[in-house]
């Protein structure tokens, strides 16, 4: 290119940005966008480098970006990202029930008894497996994919479902010993038969059974069922502690995409 | 060391009446760009879904970066990235938030997420796009974020479904050049169908058909397995279906 190499003296005053005429500053621009050798001449000057020196590592430490707030990322430590419209689901079912039971039309039937235990599958279905998590299979390859982190999910579900529930039971006059039981025991159940099958399996199967032992027979003989009444706590507390076993024994299961069928 | 080493790997799938997608397979890769290629239904995402812990080996043995991947797989998976086929995100997440909440199920140091995700933006070319919700972004800007979310750990392998489909030939060239970057220090394995992007991208070609490994050497060897009369545009394609035609009867 341009065979005349500027002076050791345009190349300081260059580096120091002095005053210098706009004719000869492009020349020297443009030389040196072509010419290593004259790029390797501009030596920097010492101080610049002490500055850089101190400065690399500050810019290091500083975000670029502006992270997401703090409120946010603790949320979705908990809450599946995707389940955030299913916990606006379920309190919304929730407080239709109650405005039907107060209305009368359950016919002696409570309906938020009905709902109790269902609300949590749904839940717990929304924030784990491949019918309704999007990001499933991203989620199965991260270290954080495990028990430990659908526990998190779980309890996030639960902490809508329950103060839900307890609000409904409050204003409809039930106590919470009739519906907490169950409640818990289709949400352990989901997970355990999840361990086995596939968590959305697994909540389509519970919310079949629930349809055709719970709700079908309420209807059919307008009287709550059997399996809601007091003296079925044994029996829920006994499904509870099974279901909690097998989530145990088969803990590892939640690690890979199995769990997601 | 190798990076990935499996032996004899079969992966069954399907259930009872299943077949063995991958079917003994025998697989030494270390530094650098691996391309995957076979026809469909060779089992490419089968062994890629396997190479990512997701997906148990029904036989034989896997070990990653030189731990056995049978039992605590958390170790591994910090060191792993993963691009799957059909790539899931969330439509409201903003992008930077989406590449940060891979980052934090990635167990990295809270410390170290905002540095690391603007730099996987950056390599990706989606800085400008940080604030964005997913929703508005292209196809082709989706698939990057998923390379984003893929690199954002630095990951030491790194196993890509089909990350070019969606890619326009100038964003394909770009993926091309970052891929060469990567395996220069980590283990890269691309599964595809282009052809091209092997010749391009890889040092190593891994040819796979029915679930076995039919070839695997430099795109200038596969090149060498195909003569005038193989179908083809290139040196390579040709390789590529004689290869193929030698061992299924047929490039369908």
């Amino acid at each position: 290119m341009n065979a005349h190499h500027p002076s050791e003296e345009m190349l300081r005053r260059y580096a120091r940005g002095d005053d210098m005429a706009a004719d000869q500053l492009w020349a020297v621009e443009s030389h040196l966008e072509t010419c290593a050798p004259c790029r390797g001449r501009l030596a920097p000057e010492p101080i610049a480098t002490a500055v850089w020196a101190e400065l690399a590592p500050l810019i290091e430490r500083m975000p670029q970006m502006p992270r997401t707030h703090a409120w946010r990322r603790r949320v979705h430590g908990w809450v599946s990202p995707a389940a955030g419209p299913w916990l606006v689901m379920i309190l919304l079912v929730t407080a239709a029930a109650v405005a039907l039971d107060q209305l009368g039309s359950g016919a002696g039937v409570s309906l938020v008894l009905l709902i109790a235990p269902v609300l949590p599958v749904l839940g717990v279905a929304a924030s784990w497996g491949r019918a309704l998590d999007p990001a499933y299979e991203l989620t199965a390859a991260t270290p954080r994919a495990g028990l430990p982190l659908l526990f998190r999910r779980t309890t996030s579900v639960l902490a809508v479902v329950v103060p839900g529930l307890t609000a409904a039971s409050l204003l409809t006059g039930l106590g919470p010993s009739r519906w907490l039981l169950p409640c818990l025991a289709f949400t352990v159940g989901t997970l355990a038969l999840g361990a086995l099958v596939g968590i959305t399996r697994a909540a389509i199967v519970l919310i079949a059974a629930w349809v055709l032992a719970i709700v079908a027979p309420t209807i059919a003989f307008s009287r709550t069922s059997v399996a809601l009444d007091l003296a079925a706590t044994p029996v829920w507390a006994g499904v509870l502690l099974l279901g909690l076993a097998v989530i145990a024994v088969r803990r590892m299961a939640f690690t890979g995409l199995e769990a997601n069928r | 060391m190798h990076a990935i080493n499996a032996e004899n790997l079969v992966v069954r799938v399907g259930g009872i009446r299943g077949r063995n997608a991958v079917d003994g397979l025998t697989l030494r890769l270390g530094r650098g760009v691996h391309g995957l290629l076979g026809p469909n239904g060779a089992g490419k995402t089968t062994l890629i879904r396997t190479l990512a812990t997701v997906r148990k080996p029904s036989a034989g043995t896997l070990s990653l970066l030189g731990i056995a991947a049978d039992g605590g797989l958390r170790p591994v998976r910090r060191r792993l990235g993963y691009l799957p086929q059909h790539f899931g995100y969330y439509k409201r997440f903003k992008v930077r938030e989406f590449v940060e909440y891979l980052a934090w199920l990635k167990e990295m140091p809270p410390a170290e997420i905002p540095g690391a995700v603007a730099t996987a933006l950056e390599r990706v070319g989606l800085a400008d796009r940080a604030e964005n919700r997913m929703k508005s972004l292209s196809g082709g800007m989706i698939r990057r974020v998923g390379i984003a979310q893929a690199i954002v750990n630095s990951p030491e392998v790194l196993l890509l479904d089909e990350p070019t489909v969606g890619l326009d030939p100038a964003q394909r060239l770009r993926f091309r050049e970052l891929v060469v970057e990567l395996g220069q220090r980590s283990c890269v394995l691309i599964s595809t169908h282009l052809v091209e992007d092997v010749a391009a991208a890889c040092t190593d070609v891994v040819l796979l058909s029915e679930g076995s490994l039919v070839f695997q050497g430099t795109p200038a060897d596969l090149a060498t397995a195909g003569t005038g009369e193989h179908v083809g545009d290139s040196p390579i394609e040709r390789g590529y279906s004689a290869l193929i035609s030698q061992n299924a009867g047929g490039a369908w």
